[in-house]
């Protein structure tokens, strides 16, 4: 006998069931969760070395870093910072997902924080659609990538609540249309909070580090 | 290439909907994808034929609906599909416009197999 069975069940159901869960870990140890996305090389690791810089001595922060291959670079630099640091290897997959970020929250001394920042696996189309948990989705977009990039990978700029302009110490050297660029962001996402700011000579950090030190001690 | 994780996700999906109608074998698979989603059909039914090996919904057919992803103006309220690139409202330019449709990612219904009662 055949049957038909109505489901309609989101296909993320499962992976956003043990983001939230993740979630309520985080609001337990009255931790502020940060997933950092961006593509390879926008500068997801000089912006958390540089935020590090920056701290207000209340903020103590711990990082998990994602990548796809078993090197452990990225998590080094932070680990020398005195940060505590999670490597995550993906075994080839393209992003981080809720089930990876709670096998990390494991290795980190939760108690000891109120601030995770997570770096997702650098790729604009794949972190997009899994949610890990965190409180804050911000996107790392940076110059010399182009002022097109809203509009060839609209999907990342949808789910957003910050957005990070990156690298703006290059802005004499591309032709970077700062409108076109910002429109493309308002029509996917309006009114997104956005700081553009230099990892490399720190302009901009101010704004983004009073914004992140209020989020972290009103959490 | 995150269509592994997705065809995982299809499967124990089905799966688990398929046991608790009493279902011996999944024959077909109804997925509506929004184009925002960005998932390749061809890389799901690649990876589908491995996983599903050995489950209830081996050999299972997977049917896409894909439903285009939908810009609205606010200005004008015309519509119009978001295509390959974002742009502005194509009949009045306003850019002040909002996403209305093509982010759905969802398992549909499925039929099966099941034993008389
Ligand atoms: N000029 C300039 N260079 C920068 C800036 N931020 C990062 N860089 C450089 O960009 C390159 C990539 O930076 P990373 O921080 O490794 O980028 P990432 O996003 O972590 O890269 P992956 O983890 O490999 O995806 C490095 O050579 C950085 O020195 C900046 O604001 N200005
Ligand atoms: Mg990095
Ligand atoms: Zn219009």
């Amino acid at each position: 006998m055949s049957q038909r069975v109505e489901i309609v069940k989101r296909i993320m159901d499962s992976n956003d069931r043990l983001a939230q869960n993740n979630q309520a870990i985080l609001d337990q140890n009255h931790i502020f969760g940060i997933n950092l996305m961006a593509s390879p090389g926008a500068g997801k690791t000089s912006f958390i070395l540089e935020t590090i810089k920056r701290l207000p001595a209340e903020i103590k922060l711990g990082v998990i870093e994602g990548d796809t291959a078993p090197v452990t670079i990225d998590s080094d630099k932070i680990a020398a910072a005195g940060i505590p640091a999670v490597q995550i290897n993906t075994g080839g997959e393209c992003h981080l997902d809720a089930n990876m970020i709670e096998m990390a929250l494991d290795e980190l001394p939760l108690e000891d924080l109120n601030l995770i920042m997570v770096e997702n696996v650098g790729n604009l189309i794949c972190p997009a659609a899994f949610q890990l948990g965190t409180h804050a989705n911000i996107l790392i977009a940076s110059i010399p990538e182009g002022d097109d990039k809203p509009y060839k990978y609209p999907n990342i700029y949808r789910g957003l609540d910050v957005l990070i302009l990156n690298k703006i110490d290059l802005t004499p050297y591309i032709d970077f249309r700062m409108d076109y660029f910002q429109q493309g962001v308002e029509m996917l996402n309006p009114g997104l909070k956005t700081f553009a700011l230099s990892a490399k000579t720190g302009e901009g950090f101010d704004a983004w580090i009073t914004w992140l030190t209020d989020k972290v001690t009103t959490k | 290439m995150h269509e592994l994780a997705i065809t995982e996700s299809i499967l124990s999906i089905a799966d688990q909907a398929a046991k608790e109608n009493n279902g011996t074998k999944v024959t077909d698979i109804y997925l509506i994808l929004g184009q925002l989603s960005s998932i390749v059909d061809d890389s799901v039914q690649f990876y589908w034929d491995h996983i599903s090996l050995g489950t209830v919904c081996e050999g299972a057919v997977l049917h896409f609906e894909r439903r285009p992803a939908m810009l609205r103006c606010k200005s004008c309220n015309h519509q119009y599909p978001l295509g390959e690139i974002l742009q502005t409202c194509p009949n009045c330019q306003s850019p002040d416009v909002f996403i209305e449709a093509g982010e759905e990612m969802l398992v549909h219904h499925i039929d099966i197999l099941r034993e008389e009662p």
